[in-house]
Formats: C-alpha cells, structure tokens, sequence
C-alpha cells in the first residue's frame, strides 16, 4: 500500500525539452514518480513525491527540478529557530535524531 | 562522550600490530556495565600509508580473518550478527549512545572475495553496516564503508556525507582499482539522494548501480543480474517498520512529560492545588496518543496532515479522560473544556514530529501543514489553559 502525504504541494518539475528518457529516474525514485509511457518518460504520480531529490541529482541531462529537502517538522522548527535550511535533524553534534 | 581513546590500548596504538586478544585484557572498562565492551570508536588514531587499512579495524570483533590483497591486507568480517550486535541495535533504537555507533570507514570482504566479486557501498553507521553483512552471508563479496559519521544511509545522503565526494574519495583511497577488476559499484538506492551516478563514472570510472532498498532483496537482485524489481525500489513504511521507530519517539517524549512533571509537583508544593493522579494521567495518556498510537495506526487515521491525525486521537483521549473523571468527580464546564483544549494539541504536535521519521512526507508538505497546525496548537493550549485557570479561580 502507498501512503499518501499532502496533496498538490510536491515540487517537482519535469522538463520534457530536456528529457532524453533515459530512465534514471524510474531508477532512482523510491515513490514510483515516473513511469514509462510509450517511450517518452513522464510524472505519472506527484503527489507521491517526497522531495528528496534523488531524481534530480542522478538525471544526466538537468531536465528535473525539484526544492530537495527533509519532510521533518523538527527539522523546520530548528531551521526557523538556527535560520538555517531545514537540514536532517540528525545533526552532528548529535544529540537530536529523529530519523 | 570521549572514551574512544580509552578503547584502543597503547600497544596497538604504538605498534599498529593486531594483538586482539592481549588488547581487550588490557581494555579499561570505562562503561556502566561490566559486562559490556566499548564500542571500538572511529577517529584512525594512526596515520593513513598509501592505500593501507587503519589497523585497528582488525580489531573489531566482527572481523574473523583477512585476505591479503594488491592493495594490502582487507579485513573479512562475520556474516553472522552475535549478541552483542543485536543488543547494540536494541541500544540504538532506545537512543542509548546513538551516535558513536560507527566502524571505521575503508574496505571489508566477505567470504573468500576476489577481483571479480561485487562491491557494496554502505555508510559507516553500525546498523546500515551489520544489516549488510548479514544479507550478504554465504557470498563473496567487498564492502565500502563511507564515512558518514556514523549516519545511516538515507540521512548522510539527504545532507550531501553519503555522495558522490565521498564515494570517490573512499574508492581512491582504498585502491579499489587494484582491489577488483570490474568497475562497478553497488549503492544503496536510499543513497542516491546523494550521489550523482554519472559524476562517480565520469571522475573514477566506476559505474554505479543502485541496489535494492533493502538489504534482505540483495540476494535475488544479484541472480537477476543486478537488475532491482519496481517492488526492491520503492520504501515501504509497514506496520513493522513504523513499530521499531516508537521507542525513539518515546525516549524524545520523556522530556515533555519530565517537564510537566516539575511543574506539577512545584504547584503541588506551593500548595495552591493538590496534585493528584487524576491530573496527571491525562497528560501522560496525550503524550503516548502522539507519539505511541499514532505511529503503530497512522494509515487508519482519518486524514493526510499527520497532526490532524494525532489531534483526533489526542481529542478521542480527551473525550475518555472526561468520561473517566467525571466519573470520580463532578467536572465543571470550564474543567470540560480545558481538556477539550489542552490534550488534543498535545498530542497533534508529537505527531506532527512524527514527520521527520515517516517515509514518505515532503518538505514543502510540511512546511505548509506547519503554518496552519502551529498556530492553532499554540492558539488551543493558550485558550485552554485561560479556562482552566479562570475555572480553578471561580471555584475558590
Ligand atoms: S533521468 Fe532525466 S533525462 Fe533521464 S528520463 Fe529522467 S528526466 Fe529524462
Ligand atoms: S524527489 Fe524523490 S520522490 Fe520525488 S520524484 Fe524525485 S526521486 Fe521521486
């Protein structure tokens, strides 16, 4: 079973100039994002995107884009609090986890 | 915690020789129980030659033997996880010393590995390391271990420590080249969040493949040929892997109630209201609905907002709590509706925290769900605790 998050807030972008559909974001994607469709690669599911930005990082033609980041409320709230990006609360200094 | 130092004992610092069974006579036991062994802590405490292992990885318990390789000696580790790794995991999961559970980074074997054998990536966190040398029991097979500071995969790779510097750097320094002569890697899929494929190929040569997620599907995805089916890709996040991450959330919850208790025995004290158990349950039952039941029922919860989610239960409790008390007691409606206020939000923040251990939320998800259950968490407790006050007062 997939759980689902929010809907319509992923920002996931998909660039069909720039896509070759090579595939490795299929490859990539623990969310089932993209899908093959004839031989042209698309966004079939976006709500399911978690942002964690696999796609963009391994896509060797630029043609994804996502605002990459840590869907952890702790995470957030020490951002705001630091004024840093939300960065994964396991923090080096180490004393808060949360994942 | 700094007893690192205190792990490795002077001979093999000065030596750099494995003598292990001289060196744990010698190992002062620094720890609060006798029958427990330090970790034996990361930091290399000796310089590193061309291409050679810190000899202290030899001294690791899991490792049963070595093989000599044209890049030196390489350390072959136990596929089997023994006592004192499982309790380590245990250790882990109640946050007990979390973050020095780490082995030291560089290149381990498994079986009798040659230079045709697969080479598998991990990062240098104790459990993403013991559950890949478990899974690949009864094979031949190279593990290199980044160097994520201790950090499972999924979380060094969201902050860039799992990536593709890193993997070139422990492929450069372990002589991997000379190691194997195939020129792949296998990544964890989780890792990719990290690691550009293409930039690993185009700087080392190496090509890498993204493994299954999970480390138990690494045997069927090597007699596919290396091929990981749609169902090895994708996170699941079942009732077991959701039940595992309780205790965590559990031990972060101790301090809200450990506070919520100093405030309720120094009221106690000044004796302006005598504290009972009936005051207290309630408190104590919202934190668990948070970060106990939400987690174990999050998919039956009505709602996608996780902090929904754990306001409905947190109000179901309430509703209960009033049942219960008002049983003992005759509440006042001000009374009634404090704890409409007060228990509900309690337990929607704790599983608004909640998000940070799910698999599948998103950043810009909750930062929207933020701006709406923030506010209205803050807003219902501030109202909640006016009543109560106001309602305490007028019955004086
Ligand atoms: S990785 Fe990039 S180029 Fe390849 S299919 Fe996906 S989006 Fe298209
Ligand atoms: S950001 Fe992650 S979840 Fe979203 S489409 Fe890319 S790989 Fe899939």
């Amino acid at each position: 079973m997939k759980d689902y998050y929010l809907k319509n807030v992923a920002t996931l972008l998909l660039d069909d100039n720039r896509c070759t559909s090579c595939g490795m974001c299929i490859e990539v994607c623990p969310r089932d994002v993209f899908k093959r469709n004839g031989k042209r690669v698309m966004i079939v599911d976006r709500d399911a995107c978690m942002e964690c930005g696999a796609c963009m990082m391994n896509c060797p033609f630029s043609a994804v884009r996502v605002n990459a980041g840590v869907g952890c409320a702790y995470a957030v709230i020490k951002g705001a609090i630091t004024g840093e990006e939300p960065n994964c609360c396991c923090s080096s200094s180490g004393k808060n986890t949360c994942c | 915690m700094d007893d690192s130092k205190s792990t490795l004992c002077s001979c093999c610092d000065e030596r750099g020789q494995v003598e292990s069974e001289t060196c744990r006579k010698n190992e002062p036991v620094t720890f609060l129980f006798p029958m427990y062994k330090p970790e034996i802590h990361e930091e290399p405490q000796v310089v590193y030659k061309d291409n050679q292992q810190n000899p202290s990885i030899f001294l690791y318990d899991f490792v049963i033997d070595s093989i000599d390789t044209p890049s030196g000696r390489v350390p072959i580790v136990d596929t089997n996880l023994r006592f004192k790794d499982l309790i380590g995991s245990w250790k882990v999961r109640w946050g007990i010393g979390r973050m020095n559970y780490r082995v030291i980074p560089g290149i381990y074997g498994i079986g009798r590995p040659d230079e045709t054998s697969p080479v598998f990536v991990t990062a240098n966190y104790k459990m993403s390391f013991d559950r890949l040398r478990k899974a690949l029991s009864g094979l031949n097979a190279w593990i290199l271990v980044l160097d994520t500071e201790g950090i499972n995969v999924w979380c060094a790779a969201g902050k860039g420590r799992f990536g593709t510097d890193e993997i070139i750097r422990q492929i450069e320094k372990t002589g991997l080249k000379k190691i194997v002569s195939h020129k792949v890697i296998i990544v964890p899929q989780l890792g990719a969040t990290g690691v550009r494929a293409h930039e690993v190929k185009a700087r080392t040569g190496f090509k890498v493949i993204y493994g299954p997620v999970r480390a138990d599907d690494i045997k069927i995805f090597l007699a596919e040929g290396m091929k990981a089916k749609p169902y090895m890709r994708s996170v699941s996040f079942g009732f077991v892997d959701r039940i595992v991450l309780i205790p965590m959330e559990l031990v972060q919850s101790l301090k809200y109630i450990a506070i919520f208790f100093v405030i309720a025995f120094a009221l106690h004290l000044t004796g302006i209201i005598e504290i009972t158990f009936s005051h207290i349950y309630p408190f104590i039952g919202a934190v668990i609905a948070g970060c106990v039941v939400v987690p174990a029922i999050l998919p039956w919860l009505p709602g996608r907002a996780f902090s929904l989610k754990g306001w409905i239960l947190g109000f179901l409790w309430a509703v209960a709590v009033i049942i219960m008390n008002g049983s003992l007691n005759r509440l006042k409606v001000t009374d009634i509706f404090a704890i409409l206020m007060l228990l509900p939000p309690i337990s929607a923040f704790l599983s608004l925290n909640f998000t940070g251990a799910s698999t599948y939320t998103s950043l810009s998800g909750v930062k929207k769900e933020m701006r709406i259950a923030i506010p209205a968490i803050i807003t219902s407790v501030v109202i909640g605790l006016i009543t109560g006050i106001t309602g305490f007062f007028i019955r004086q």
